[in-house]
């Protein structure tokens, strides 16, 4: 099986979708022929040329419009938007359009668009390239969101987003493009290669959106995480010997309530981790969900591990990131609850 | 003189209520002025089109100049007759909305040739994107009339299911987008369609409107700059009806020359057109539709036109402009400038115009009766309650289904 970084298993995603679906075009800010900041399209334009993989303006929302009328127009586009925290001038058009069309036409229309952005800090991006602005698009009726946390589920997934008749929203979380990051800054960086997640077949292969995975089995606490907080939560547990049970949640809409809830309910403890800032982010939403669907069997209250309500700070990120010791601290304050 | 220093200024219309209004100031060219260039003409070639006023017909309501677009006299009639139609539509449902059967309304008093016009020079596999203002298109296109009514009062048979209020269409089968209500939206949509249709090798081409206002949104530079960078096949019109609401044009378009010639710093061509002029509309639009099938890329259009009406049911114009500034507008009423050149061709008498004009209000009035059969705003019946939480998502996630099941149905 080959190995492949997350970088590298996306640009495998798009490559099999532009080989066997000519619908599928691949464009945004640098995705031409440099092959994006960050290198997700490299060679994808040298290989299925200028009209299929292209440089788009620096306007997100032209970007976002752009593929909303071609894919209501038959075509199934892949938009870049170079950093999460660039999305906001396309905001209303996802909002307003893009997830509503749909809705909005009584079905005529569909607009199956899938919108790639990198996330998350841990890369000295202060608080414009460190953005995990998931929260604000999980609010929006329409809109699948998807955050993988290891090369094999980014690739199966993108390729769920790119089939999908839903426009999805697909964030990666950039300081794992390179390898898994246990949120010890101080460690060298690590490699996907002899990662088991690392092995990711060449075709086409996907991951079902709205699954989740129990990335480790456990019965003393439920730990539900996504993106780059999941190898966080792995690493705290081990450290803190805690027998968690740890949720890669993949999809955040819709989300795997039976997975986290089935959990929940035997482990009778929850913490929940987030990069992005705590008030009205995802695990507001998890936590309330969680609370009716196992009320009965919780025996503490629901954590919740996050970054802070602050912009994301150029020189204290490693205060700001939600770090093994916060999350080992948090386990072990539920577990140690009576 | 006060010594100079920095000062903002907020641009006024020369005319507010209790004022008469006068056009005199505007010194537009004549019709039949301006040459028609080659559909393949270089942009930087025709950059007068931009500051002019490409007009066709006469004051003596005949087709002048280079611009004129030989339409046949059934072309002529027909656009004459679903302009008309479409004035008696308006007319109705604002009557409708007066008694609460509608919740709101939008006519298009002065502006149906702007729509009707343009529908008429494109090809039925085209794509519009229309704002809230172009029924006439609809109604070109072939819709039906209680179709229409029956969205409006969201009854039973509204294709919308409910979900959308009054006059925002949306008809597939027709090439017709759907109107948003978010200002200026389908603008950059209409690009990246035309752009699909290209990439597929098609011939059909994307036709886009936004209103004067609405060039202030970023998605009108959006538009712009897509259709610039990437040649696209389409024609993008601002209709300038002089009003967004109670402000005057001047506050979007600041010391902008004209709306046209916003696209010269894109390169690309920009036509101001006479917008009441039926002839010259369809002339324009058909220039821009062959340059955009022969490979020249976008076209901005112009429409220089007068808002007869309220914006909407829900604001009243003697609030902020004179009562009579329509009847003062230069460029006069595009049925009428069509009737006109009719009867001078010989193809339509004042008779046959009475006769139309009564045919459409019964053709109103039966369509309103039979768009009742199906259910009415107030009492339904409507889509069943559980459509509501139908086509968010392709199929209905877990979370919809216990919110429906939450609400009981």
């Amino acid at each position: 099986m080959p190995q492949m970084n997350m970088m590298q298993a996306l640009t495998s995603a798009m490559d099999v979708k532009l080989a066997e679906d000519e619908r599928v075009l691949a464009f945004g800010e640098d995705v031409g022929y440099f092959g994006g900041v960050f290198g997700v399209t490299r060679g994808l334009q040298e290989k299925y040329g200028s009209s299929r993989v292209f440089d788009a303006p620096i306007n997100e929302g032209a970007i976002i419009a752009m593929a909303m009328g071609m894919a209501t127009n038959g075509m199934r586009p892949i938009a870049e938007i170079q950093f999460a925290d660039y999305i906001f001038p396309g905001f209303d058009q996802i909002i307003s359009e893009l997830t509503r069309i749909r809705y909005r036409s009584a079905g005529q229309y569909t607009a199956p668009v899938t919108i790639r952005t990198p996330c998350g800090g841990g890369i000295y991006g202060g608080q414009t390239h460190s953005m995990s602005p998931e929260a604000f698009f999980t609010h929006i009726p329409g809109l699948v969101v998807a955050m993988p946390s290891n090369p094999y589920d980014a690739k199966g997934l993108l390729i769920s987003c790119i089939e999908s008749d839903d426009p999805a929203l697909f964030f990666e979380p950039k300081r794992l493009y390179n390898g898994p990051f246990d949120g010890d800054p101080n460690k060298p960086q690590s490699s996907w290669k002899d990662h088991p997640k690392g092995e990711v077949p060449e075709g086409n292969y996907t991951v079902p959106l709205g699954v989740a995975d129990v990335v480790r089995e456990g019965s003393d606490v439920t730990v539900v995480a996504y993106g780059t907080m999941v190898h966080v939560a792995l690493a705290a547990a081990e450290a803190e010997g805690v027998d968690a049970e740890i949720i890669d949640l993949r999809t955040l809409i819709p989300y795997d309530i039976d997975t986290v809830a089935r959990s929940v309910q035997k482990t009778g403890r929850c913490v929940i981790l987030h990069e992005a800032p705590r008030t009205s982010g995802f695990g507001a939403e998890l936590a309330a969900q969680i609370q009716e669907d196992c009320f009965y069997s919780l025996e503490a209250p629901i954590q919740r591990v996050t970054g802070w309500d602050t912009p994301y700070p150029h020189a204290h990120e490693w205060s700001y990131f939600p770090g093994q010791e916060r999350v080992a601290r948090a386990l072990k304050k539920t577990v140690e609850f009576a | 003189m006060g010594k100079a220093e920095p000062r903002i200024s907020v641009p006024a219309p020369a005319f507010r209520p209790g004022d008469t209004p006068g056009f005199s100031r505007l010194g537009l060219p004549r019709p039949g002025h301006h040459a028609r260039p080659d559909i393949l003409a270089d942009a930087a070639e025709i950059r007068d089109l931009a500051f002019g006023l490409v007009g066709v017909l006469d004051e003596e309501a005949n087709a002048v100049g280079d611009w004129a677009p030989g339409l046949s006299p059934e072309e002529l009639r027909a656009g004459l007759k679903t302009m008309v139609l479409t004035r008696e539509y308006d007319n109705r449902m604002l009557k409708m909305q007066r008694t609460k059967r509608l919740s709101f309304y939008m006519k298009s008093l002065g502006e149906e040739a702007v729509a009707v016009a343009a529908t008429q020079a494109l090809d039925a596999g085209d794509m519009l994107f229309p704002s809230y203002r172009q029924q006439g298109a609809l109604i070109q296109r072939g819709a039906e009339l209680v179709d229409m009514m029956c969205h409006c009062i969201s009854n039973s048979r509204d294709n919308l299911k409910g979900r959308q209020l009054p006059v925002h269409y949306t008809r597939k089968d027709l090439n017709w987008f759907s109107v948003s209500g978010n200002l200026g939206t389908q603008f950059p949509q209409a690009v990246g369609w035309s752009m699909a249709s290209a990439l597929k090798g098609e011939t059909a081409i994307a036709c886009s409107w936004i209103g004067d206002g609405t060039t202030a949104e970023g998605d009108f530079h959006a538009a712009m700059t897509l259709a610039s960078t990437y040649n696209a096949p389409v024609v993008l019109n601002v209709v300038n009806n002089q009003w967004a609401i109670s402000m005057h044009n001047s506050i979007s378009g600041g010391k902008a020359p004209s709306f046209a010639a916003k696209a010269i710093g894109y390169g690309i061509p920009g036509i101001r057109v006479d917008g009441n002029d039926y002839l010259a509309v369809a002339a324009v639009t058909r220039w821009a539709a062959e340059r955009a099938r022969g490979g020249g890329g976008p076209t901005l259009i112009e429409s220089y036109t007068y808002r007869g009406e309220a914006h909407s049911t829900s604001d009243d114009p003697s609030k902020y402009r004179p009562k009579d500034e329509y009847e003062a507008w230069p460029l006069g009423d595009p049925v009428e400038r069509l009737r006109a050149h009719l009867i001078k061709l010989g193809e339509w008498d004042g008779e046959q115009h009475e006769a139309w004009q009564a045919e459409c209000k019964q053709a109103v009035a039966d369509a309103w009766k039979e768009a009742l059969t199906y259910g009415t705003l107030e009492e339904g019946p409507h889509a069943p309650v559980p459509t509501m939480f139908e086509d968010v998502f392709t199929a209905q996630p877990w979370h919809l289904r216990r919110q429906r099941q939450e609400l009981g149905v």
